[in-house]
């Protein structure tokens, strides 16, 4: 058996860690742990955002205590769109250069972005409820967030029924980037369209002369928040998909090497 | 003649060759769009005023159903005995056979909207001929098919592809559907809000936009 | 049957220098399954490569590569002198390709095919050439016959005069004699040995052991993901390829 040697080298590779030590979360084996350090200032960022929130936010004068849900679902909002530009730039990048790194960058992206949208289109389903008096209005900028939604579900879609890995790699960097396009144009057209324009509060058009200074400091911290906890996840599921990738490539050895040890007279 | 040209021709004649002995798609597609409007009718129980005003929205959710069964067919039937294959490996360039592909697709489908559109005419009760409404339809048709070439040359390549297509599809199309369906009602002497001018330019706009992008990624993801 | 009129050694320029096919060190996995790896191959002008190997053990892969649809991960490939990463579309030119499918549209007749496809190639007279090569495949009381109407066998047939249609160099053919009777099948051998006799070159798969054997000039077994050709001696005598063809062909897991 010739392959034994080889196979077993990688599976001693992946350390199998039984205690966990707070050290770790600094520095592992000598290097700063890049991940862990965002984790935690993450954590302390998300719990500082909590007590602003809800503790130095002033109560709207109008809405009352439901306002509060503004400063997750406008963070939640544009950081998903953050993510999504990841996506286009990633997928730009994998095009031109087949890493994949790059790919591993827009799947994660967009997989983390999905989630960021869908609890924005949640949270602004449970605002618009006492405000608007209806869970859904077909505002412009809904209708873009649910667009939105549904051409990066269709992405995650298009991944998972591709026929092989380089395909489904190249297949997603296709929709990465026409969806992106897409969201453009319809984010200026629907300026256009006809119905109830909703102030914008945020975002590139968007006007906030209308927000109290506390109220506006209070989102932009939520929001450099969110993006931390945004990169902290797609750090994080990137590198769940480099544990995956080495996983299959100790099974592609393993698969190798009994092949080839199945020929006789080698 | 054009190393670029040459091939599309032909493999536009070899769609309308096929499409002359078969007449399987044009003639199901127009079928497909009557019932399109006679269900919505029945399912919005539309009074005579009503129909005015959701017209130009049967018309091109008609339309896009439409579309869409036809991209679907264009690669169904290169793929069922390899056809696409043989294309691949002949030496014209790819983006030849994109635009081969969408070219044939935007012509049956032109040709399938021309003659609903009387018959729309006279079921919905609006005039068709209008200048803005004509260039509307060519506008988004090649829309339609540029974005559709590039999605059915990949859901073909994928299990549940029927399904695949106009999940991709339908929101990737949406702005043109948007600027379609608005452009229509301004066509039809509906709404005249003040803006509605800007529509015909975006159809463009995103029509150019998009034929630069899809036959771009279109060569790079048949080359994979 | 008509013995297929010659006309290959006036149409194709004969390559005289190199190798038809060299590939060295070729790898190639689909996900985490690997189907070829260590991969070498040469295949000389005027031969006729017959390629065995079990169901599953990347025969068509390796095909499909030759012949660029499907993407090597790695290694140098050479088809007809040029490298496969840069000349896909002059390789396109000079390969033709007879696959499981036929790459046949059913609502056309065999002539409107063979023209289709004399027309994306840019041939002068697509037209005379779709009729030599129906000629030469003994379709030619066919010519007006969609391609539904046909049988699997004049399926196939059709799909052999449509590879050979622009004249290639080298056909790739996977598993031409499958669905064929034995009348197509020794159209097809006299084909192919004029072909190889203008100097042209062959590589093919197929299951059938003695017919492999008996047409081929070199065998080649593909298995644990390589070529493993019998031994360094091209020509060993025919008990011992088929032995270790046999031996290569057994299920092994």
């Amino acid at each position: 058996m010739a392959g034994t040697e080889e196979i077993q080298q990688p599976t001693s590779e992946i350390a199998f860690q039984s205690k966990f030590r707070w050290s770790d979360m600094i520095r592992v084996d000598g290097r700063i742990n890049l991940r862990g350090c965002l984790l935690l200032v993450t954590g302390i960022l998300m719990l500082v955002n909590l007590y602003m929130i809800f503790m130095v936010a002033p109560t709207d004068a109008v809405l009352g205590h439901v306002q509060r849900i503004f400063y997750f679902h406008v963070p939640l909002a544009i950081v998903s769109f953050v993510a999504f530009l990841a996506v286009f730039i990633a997928s730009i990048a994998y095009v031109f250069r087949r890493e994949t790194k790059w790919d591993n960058l827009a799947h994660a992206s967009a997989e983390i972005g999905v989630v960021f949208i869908t609890l924005a289109l949640v949270t602004g389903m449970i605002w618009a409820k006492p405000v608007w008096n209806a869970w859904w209005l077909w505002t412009p900028r809904l209708t873009t967030t649910l667009i939105l939604w549904l051409i990066y579900v269709a992405y995650l879609m298009i991944r998972s029924y591709a026929p092989s890995p380089s395909k489904a790699a190249i297949y997603g960097a296709a929709m990465g980037i026409i969806g992106f396009a897409d969201v453009v144009v319809v984010y200026f057209s629907v300026q256009w369209w006809p119905g109830i324009h909703p102030t914008p509060v945020v975002g590139p058009l968007a006007d906030t002369g209308s927000l109290d200074g506390t109220m506006r400091s209070v989102l932009l911290f939520s929001m450099l928040t969110f993006l931390a906890l945004l990169t902290y996840l797609i750090m994080e599921r990137m590198a769940l998909q480099d544990t995956v990738d080495q996983l299959r490539g100790i099974r592609f050895s393993l698969r190798r090497a009994a092949r080839q040890d199945a020929i006789p007279g080698d | 003649m054009n190393e670029f040209l040459r091939p599309i021709g032909v493999l536009l004649w070899k769609d309308i060759l096929i499409e002359l002995r078969s007449r399987d798609l044009v003639v199901s597609l127009l079928v497909f769009g009557l019932v399109v409007v006679v269900v919505f009718n029945f399912a919005l129980n539309a009074t005579p005023e009503l129909v005015t005003e959701v017209t130009p929205g049967i018309l091109w959710v008609a339309f896009a159903f439409a579309g869409v069964l036809a991209m679907n067919r264009a690669f169904v039937r290169e793929k069922e005995e390899g056809g696409l294959d043989g294309l691949l490996l002949s030496p014209i360039s790819r983006d030849s056979i994109f635009f081969g592909k969408a070219a044939a697709s935007f012509i049956f489908m032109l040709l399938v909207e021309a003659v609903l559109l009387p018959i729309f005419a006279g079921l919905l009760n609006f005039s068709p001929a209008s200048f803005t409404l004509i260039l509307t339809i060519v506008l988004a048709t090649l829309g339609f098919s540029v974005v559709g070439t590039l999605f059915s040359a990949i859901s073909v390549q994928t299990r549940s592809r029927e399904i695949l297509l106009p999940v991709l599809f339908f929101p990737v199309i949406l702005p043109v559907l948007v600027g379609a369906v608005e452009s229509t009602k301004q066509a039809l002497g509906g709404d005249t809000v003040v803006g509605l001018g800007h529509w015909l330019p975006l159809l463009g706009a995103f029509d150019a936009l998009f034929l630069v992008i899809c036959h771009w990624i279109f060569s790079i993801v048949v080359e994979e | 049957m008509v013995a297929p009129s010659s006309n290959l050694g006036a149409s194709a320029p004969a390559p005289t220098s190199g190798e038809a096919i060299v590939v060295r060190g070729l790898e190639k996995s689909f996900g985490e399954w690997p189907v070829l790896w260590n991969l070498d191959l040469t295949v000389g002008w005027g031969e006729l490569v017959a390629l065995f190997g079990a169901n599953g053990v990347g025969k068509t892969t390796l095909l499909r590569i030759l012949s660029t649809q499907a993407k090597p991960d790695a290694g140098s490939i050479q088809v007809a002198g040029f490298g496969l990463s840069k000349n896909a579309q002059t390789i396109r030119r000079r390969v033709g390709v007879v696959a499981h499918q036929t790459f046949l549209y059913e609502d056309l007749s065999c002539r409107e095919n063979l023209v289709h496809y004399g027309r994306l190639y840019g041939l002068e007279d697509p037209r005379n050439r779709a009729e030599e090569a129906l000629l030469q495949l003994g379709l030619s009381n066919r010519a007006d016959s969609r391609v539904r109407t046909l049988s699997n066998g004049m399926q196939k047939r059709l799909s052999i005069a449509r590879a050979i249609l622009h004249r290639p160099q080298i056909l790739i053919l996977d598993e031409p004699e499958a669905g064929l009777d034995r009348e197509s099948i020794a159209v097809l051998r006299s084909l192919l040995e004029e072909w190889t006799d203008a100097g042209l070159s062959v590589i093919m798969t197929t299951h059938d052991l003695d017919l492999g054997l008996s047409w081929a000039r070199r065998a080649a077994v593909l298995s644990g993901g390589r070529i493993r050709f019998p031994a360094a001696d091209e020509y060993m005598d025919g008990a011992q390829v088929r032995e270790l063809v046999a031996s290569a062909l057994e299920p092994s897991r």
